[in-house]
Formats: C-alpha cells, structure tokens, sequence
C-alpha cells in the first residue's frame, strides 16, 4: 500500500463516522415521526369499541381427546382442512398423522434428526412437511397403504443455514414458506426445491410465521427473538410493516381472521394484538397472575376469543375485544408448545412436553 | 443418523424463556421474608432434623392471598416454582410438582437458583456423579449411571481432573457438621435433578436448543443498516393509515357478522362432533352436498372471499355466472390463483394458454378489462413470473366484488340456495346414546380420496367448459359430408 494513500483514508473514516451520526440522527428523527403520525390517528382504545359488544357467557371447555403416541416433547402440530386429522412432531424425531376423531395413528414417519420443530400438514391432504434441527424442510407424500415406507418418497424442500423453527404451505401444496435460526425467512418451490424468495430483516432467530387470510394472499407476518414482528410481501421479499413492542422473544403469531390484524405470544408472558390499518398495537392481554411465557396463540372462528398456550402448563383463554381473561385450562403436565384451532372452529388442539396432544372444545 | 448442527463456540448460552427469572426471584426472596413470608418449621427426616421446611398447603395459601387467583391457578404457579428449582421436595424428590397438602418443601439457596448466566456443565455433572460414587459405589440410579459411562467417554481427557474435584468435595463435605452436609446434599441433589432431569420428570429448565444470536446483545447498526431503516421510516409514514375508530370498529364488526358461526360462541346443528362423537355436522358440510345448511349459504353472503373460498359456494356462483354468460371473469380469476400457486416449472406454459383463452383479441373468454391494465399484462407476459397476473387478477376481482356478487345475492340462484338449505335439528342424546356414540365413531373418508375425487370433476369440468373450436367442429361436419 502506497504511504500516500494513508492520510486519504483516515479522513474518509473522519467523513465516513460524521454520516453515521447524521443517519443515526436523522433515524431517531424520522423514529418519532411515525410515532407522532401514528398517534394522530390514534382516537378510540379497542376496549372502548368493545363496549357496545355484548359480554361472553360461562365457557365449558374440556378435554374431549388424548393422543397418546409420542415418546417425547410434542413440539408442533397442524391440522388438516378436512378438520379431524392432524399432524404432529416430537423430540425424538417422530412424525405422526392422526385421526383425531377416532385417536387411531394413520401414519408415522422417523426423521433423521431429532428436536422436528416445525410439521405443516398440506391443502390437499396427500402430504405432510416437516423440519428441524437438520436445517431442511422436507415434504413426506402421504399413501393410502399403510404399510408403505413414507421414507422412500421423502423430497429435501427448504436449505437454511440453521434449525427450521415453522413451516407452512400456501394456498396449494406446491409452495412452502419457512422460518428459521438463521434470522430469514424463505418461500420454495416444492416440486424442484428452488428458493423463489427470501425474506431478511430479522436482527436474530425467527421463531414464528403465519401467512395472511385475505383474497390476495400475498403477505404473512413473522415473529422473531429481536422481539420483532415483521410483516412481509411475498412478492417483493420487503418488510412492509414491522412492530416492535414485545419486552422478549416472539414465540407466536397468528393473524386475526379477517385478515386486518395479528395476534402474537411471547416469552414476556404477554400476548399482543395489533391492528395493520391503524399500524399500532391495540391490545395487551396480561395479567399480574401470569409471568410464564406463552409458546403459542390462535383465535377462535370469528376472532372472538384467543387462545394462548403458556409454558406453566396452563391454556389462556382471552376474551379480543373487551382484554379480559375468560377461561383457564389445566390438564398438560409439562409446558405447551403448541396451539392450534381446527379449520371449522370446533375444536383446537393442544400439544405439549408432556407427550400429549389434547383436543379441546 | 443423528444430524447435530455446528453452534459456534460461545461462552454465553442465550436459552430461551429466561424472562421470567427476574418475577420469580423477587417473589421467592419475599416468600422467604422472616415476617411476612411462609412459616417454616424444623422437620425430621428419617434420622435428621432439617430446618425451614414448609408445607404445600401453606405456599399456596401465601400465594393465593398475594396474587388474589385461584388456588388451581396458585398451584400451577408453585409447581412452576418447583420445576425451575427455586423450591424443591423433600419427598417424593422427582417429582416437579407443587401438591396443595402437607406435602414438604423447601427453599433452594440462592447458589443453585437457575441464570441465564451460568449453565450447569457437563463437568460440573461429572464431579458430581463421580463424588457420589466415591461415598458409595452402587448409590447411582440407572439413568444416573447411564450419564455417567457417557461422560466417562467423551470427558476422559479430563478424568483426572474430574476425580480430583469430586475428591476434594468429598473431602470438604465430610469436614461439615452432619445437619449441614445433609441439608447441602439435599439442595445439591434437587440442583441436578432440575438440570438433568431423570426420565419421566418434567423440569423447566430442560430447555432444548438455544437460541442462536444473543438477544441482548446490542446490535451493531451499520452504515447500510440506517440507510435501509431510514427508507423503512419514510415509506411507513407515507403509507396511508387508517383512524382507529374505523379498524377498531371493523375487527368489532367482524366478530358480530360471525359471532353465530363460531362453535366456540354459538352450538353447531346438529351438533358439534368432538362433544356428542357424532360427525354429522361434517358430514352436511361436505365438499360436495347436493343440499348445504342455512348457515353454509348464510356464510356466503358475508364477503366475496367467503363465497370463493367455500368451493360449494364457488360452485353456486358458477351456476348464476353461466345464467348471465359472465363466467370468464371468475374461470380467469380461477386460473390466475393457479398460476400463482403452482409449480415454478409449470408457469410458461400456464401463462401462454391463459394469454391465449383470456387476454388475446378476439380470444374465446376475453376479459374485459380496462386498456392500461391489459397492455401491462400482456407485456409482462414477454418474460411471464407468478405474479404477472396481479394487476389483472385484482382488477377483475374487484369488478365481481362490486358488482357481480350483489347481484348474485339478489338472484333467484342464491335465493333458492337460500330456500332449499338444510337446517339440522339440534342433537340431544342421553348418557347412554353419546356412550354408544363414543365406541362407534366413524372413519369418514380419506382426504387422499377425496382429493382424488376432486381432481377427476376438475377434469371432466374442464373438458365440458373448454370453449368449441368452431373451426375443428365445421371441418368435421364437412368430411362427414
């Protein structure tokens, strides 16, 4: 290197720190106008709309199902659109497809890796996805023989560069979207493996995702441990909408039916709704009672009610619009990993490290 | 096969869920308050007389009075106060779990609460078993000395070390007055069976895979990462919002619409399959009926997107489109949605037949769309991608959002829908029906075969709404002739 040069480059490091502060800056000023524009709008609290609703009635909610089959942590489970089959995974490996309904296992396949944290079953029925800490999704066809080796029809979807914390198809069982420990998010395409998009922005691990009800269908929201929830277009691969509100990681997200809103659980014990119209959070659904975080948020068919699996072993039942607790349900014997409400609304299934998944209604 | 990822090497762990540690200190050291907190008294166990040591009943009874809960709630609080370790049985020590009886109890020192900051080691471990041992060969349980041949394995490297340690805590323990080393190996014992939790026991600190990137760190923002944040704030303040009131009042208003078709708010006629083990309700609500319920028809009248949604739904509002001979904007809604869902292999060719069905002059089932948005598709169709289709698709989309489905919702199609539904009398079976119900629950059918079924009336639907090739069907005629 030419001595010459030296003193060049020590003040282009002079300039290059003077415009670091100017963005920053020029960040924080910019910070507190979307704040500012944001309040504007800002004139009625969610519970005061709730006012004019009527309040809920007693709840009866039991346990109408045990699915007794795994050897360790349940640690996912998705339902299938006909509303009674389900699938599941655990620690050890093992993924199960079961008829909730009549309790039988229908299909279980051993992956080669243990800690399956993500399983998605897809639209058609005819296959399921999983991944985990093998940093692959994988999409298992199911058969109509129950002796056929899953195995052997197994395809290698999704490659991240670590664990696959969820995965879920698209409105077709041709596409997969996928979040990861590596801090992105990823849409592929099942039939050749190919990555169509990718999604960054995460600061770290992305545990959560859920894709947008809406006739467009072309966003969905993930949450992360920079106790971020990112709203994304499919299309494009950019962040749109981002809420930073959580005091820890976000465990779970899920959009409210109508498609205008989502709901997130965190380890903070809290679980948060947030209105993408408006671009704010509305709702804190907390009590001083609860200080263990919820792994695991869904709503009820009409939006209602919110679900949350909390990790002192307890289901949370929220009533959306008024904020107030309605229910609480014991019975798991160890934390509850996973929430899930059936497509029609009838039931919704819990799984948790205690080796059982409960169907509730 | 075991596939194991490769973590960099960090002398942090960032385990998840630690959040709580902060709540749970600051109520465990009240609880332990002289004045105020749970009254402890001295026990005697087996030989040994051991101090503090509290009931059960009496944590949940503080508890309950502090938090104003419930005591089943109090109890699922205590036995998370067991299962991280800040209390520990004297009985029944494997068992994680706070009972609401004389079951007895007592405070873990400060040195063996749970911290993000110090994980217990496998060489901790190892001095551990390897110092229980040495007081006693055979005193190790089966899993325990499953752990302990793998330890001996894979730390051998550092046995020396590991026997020299535990030796010297034999050592030092033995120097202690009796009370003291029965109360300490107490504590010590409680200490790993939360972090290395025996079979069968569910502990909270057995915690699975970390996290990756440490969340307190702070993040160091680049030059391009302002940039890019800066671009983020500018585009989030232009993007239109809207008042709260509005939003709000909409989330309100959709709870209402559907109040009555949520199971949860309202009951399922007959009823719902998972109370009474009688799937009838799914049955009615098939993908195929000849005859939906009320509330299936009801539930289409709510948005577009709930009629297309519902393919039996899709299927009336393709009756009343071939009655008005409009049904080519719905067949190009429906192949674009195939278009952006299917195979990436599969798009060029997708992207020519519908360019050549919908778009082209004079093409079979042109769409009538306005000139700026089809000169846009139709060039971005040169070099077709997923979403080429999208400004198309949302144009006519919206024309039967605004026009089309009202029209259907007034036509007498969907008012004879409305008429002919099914409404279920509600179900009331007695103890001994839903009893019989339970031992005989149907199978129902195959998803796969339905899916079958399905793609096979996609197909012959397909050929019968193909449109006619004049031409082919003249040159027919013609050699007949």
């Amino acid at each position: 290197m030419r001595s010459p040069l030296v003193p060049e480059m020590a003040t282009q490091e002079v300039q290059l720190n003077e415009t670091l502060s100017h963005l920053k800056t020029e960040s924080e000023t910019l910070k507190t106008k979307l704040e500012e524009e944001r309040a504007k709008l800002h004139d009625v609290e969610l519970h005061q709309v709730a006012e004019k609703v009527d309040g809920l009635g007693q709840f009866v909610m039991k346990t109408r199902r045990t699915l007794k089959g795994h050897g360790n942590k349940v640690l996912c489970m998705d339902w299938c659109k006909d509303k009674r089959r389900i699938v599941s995974s655990s620690q050890d490996g093992k993924v199960i497809v079961w008829d909730a309904f009549t309790t039988n296992k229908e299909h279980a396949v051993t992956m080669p890796c243990t800690w399956v944290m993500a399983c998605a079953y897809a639209p058609s029925g005819c296959a399921v996805a999983c991944g985990g800490l093998d940093n692959k999704c994988s999409v298992y066809p199911l058969s109509l023989d129950k002796n056929e080796n899953l195995a052997a029809k197994k395809k290698s979807v999704a490659m991240h560069t670590n664990y696959l914390s969820a995965c879920s198809f698209t409105n077709s069982d041709m596409q997969i979207l996928t979040s990861s420990g590596d801090g992105t998010c990823a849409l592929w395409d099942v039939e050749s493996g190919q990555l169509l998009q990718s999604f960054h922005g995460h600061a770290a691990d992305v545990l959560c995702l859920d894709l947008a009800p809406s006739e467009t269908g072309n966003t969905f929201v993930s949450g992360g441990c920079d106790k971020k929830a990112n709203v994304w277009d499919m299309r494009s691969g950019q962040c749109i909408q981002s809420f930073e509100t959580h005091e820890s990681d976000i465990n779970s997200v899920r959009y409210y039916p109508s498609g205008d809103a989502f709901a997130s659980g965190s380890d903070d014990a809290t679980c948060r709704l947030y209105d993408l119209r408006a671009d704010r959070e509305v709702a804190i659904y907390s009590k001083e009672s609860i200080i263990f975080g919820v792994s695991s948020v869904d709503f009820s068919l009409s939006g209602r009610l919110l679900f949350g699996g909390y990790n002192d072993y307890t289901i949370n039942v929220w009533d959306v619009l008024k904020g107030t607790r309605v229910s609480i349900l014991f019975g798991h014997e160890n934390r509850v990993s996973t929430l899930r409400v059936s497509p029609d609304g009838t039931a919704f299934c819990s799984g948790s490290w205690d080796h059982t998944l409960r169907v509730w209604a | 096969m075991t596939i194991r990822t490769v973590r960099p090497n960090r002398v942090q762990h960032f385990r998840p869920r630690t959040h709580c540690f902060k709540k749970l200190e600051a109520m465990v050291v009240e609880m332990q308050d002289p004045n105020s907190g749970v009254k402890g008294s001295e026990q005697k166990l087996n030989v040994n007389t051991i101090p503090h040591v509290i009931t059960g009943e009496d944590v949940i009874a503080w508890i309950t009075t502090k938090m104003k809960t419930t005591p089943e709630e109090v109890q699922a609080f205590g036995t998370m106060l067991v299962a991280y370790g800040y209390i520990y049985p004297l009985q029944n020590h494997k068992k994680l779990v706070m009972c609401n009886d004389t079951s007895l109890y007592r405070f873990q020192t400060p040195y063996f609460w749970p911290t993000q900051n110090w994980v217990a080691e496998d060489s901790d471990y190892a001095i551990y078993l390897a110092k229980r041992n040495i007081r006693k060969k055979g005193m190790l349980e089966p899993y325990e000395q499953a752990h302990y041949n793998h330890l001996h394995d894979w730390l051998n490297h550092k046995w020396d070390f590991i026997v020299m340690q535990a030796t010297e805590q034999y050592r030092a323990g033995k120097e202690r007055k009796k009370p003291d080393r029965v109360v300490f190996d107490c504590q010590e014992r409680a200490y790993w069976i939360v972090n290395r939790p025996p079979p069968r026991t569910h502990s909270a600190m057995d915690t699975g895979p970390e996290r990756l990137i440490d969340p307190t760190a702070d993040e160091k923002i680049t030059f391009d990462a302002y940039r890019r944040m800066n671009l983020f704030y500018q585009q989030a303040i232009m993007r239109s919002k809207v008042k709260s009131s509005v939003s709000l009042g909409a989330l309100a208003k959709y709870v209402t619409t559907y109040k009555n078709h949520d199971p949860f708010l309202a009951p399922c006629l007959p009823s719902n399959p998972w109370q009474t083990d009688n799937d009838t309700y799914w049955t009615y609500n098939m993908r195929r009926v000849d005859v939906p319920t009320k509330m299936r028809v009801e539930r289409w009248s709510f948005s577009l997107f709930e009629l297309l949604s519902d393919l039996r739904g899709r299927d009336d509002f393709k009756v009343f489109l071939k009655k008005e001979f409009s049904g080519e904007n719905l067949a190009f809604w429906e192949a674009a949605e195939e278009l952006k869902w299917g195979t990436a292999s599969s798009m060029p060719s997708k992207a020519e037949t519908i360019f050549k069905t919908f778009l082209v002059p004079g093409a079979p089932r042109w769409i009538n769309i306005d000139g700026r948005t089809m000169g846009l598709t139709v060039k971005g169709l040169d070099h077709p991608h997923r979403y080429v289709l999208e400004a198309a698709q949302t144009h006519v989309f919206l024309l039967m959002k605004k026009d089309t489905f009202f029209r259907y919702l007034k036509s007498p199609v969907y008012k004879d829908s409305q008429k002919k539904a099914l409404n279920p009398e509600s179900h009331s079976f007695s103890p001994a029906q839903l009893e019989q119900n339970a031992q005989n629950r149907s199978p129902g059918i195959h998803p796969i075969i339905l899916w079958q079924q399905e793609e096979e009336e996609k197909a012959k639907a397909a050929v019968a709404s193909a449109p006619v090739d004049i031409k082919a069907m003249m040159s027919k005629i013609d050699r007949k002739k």
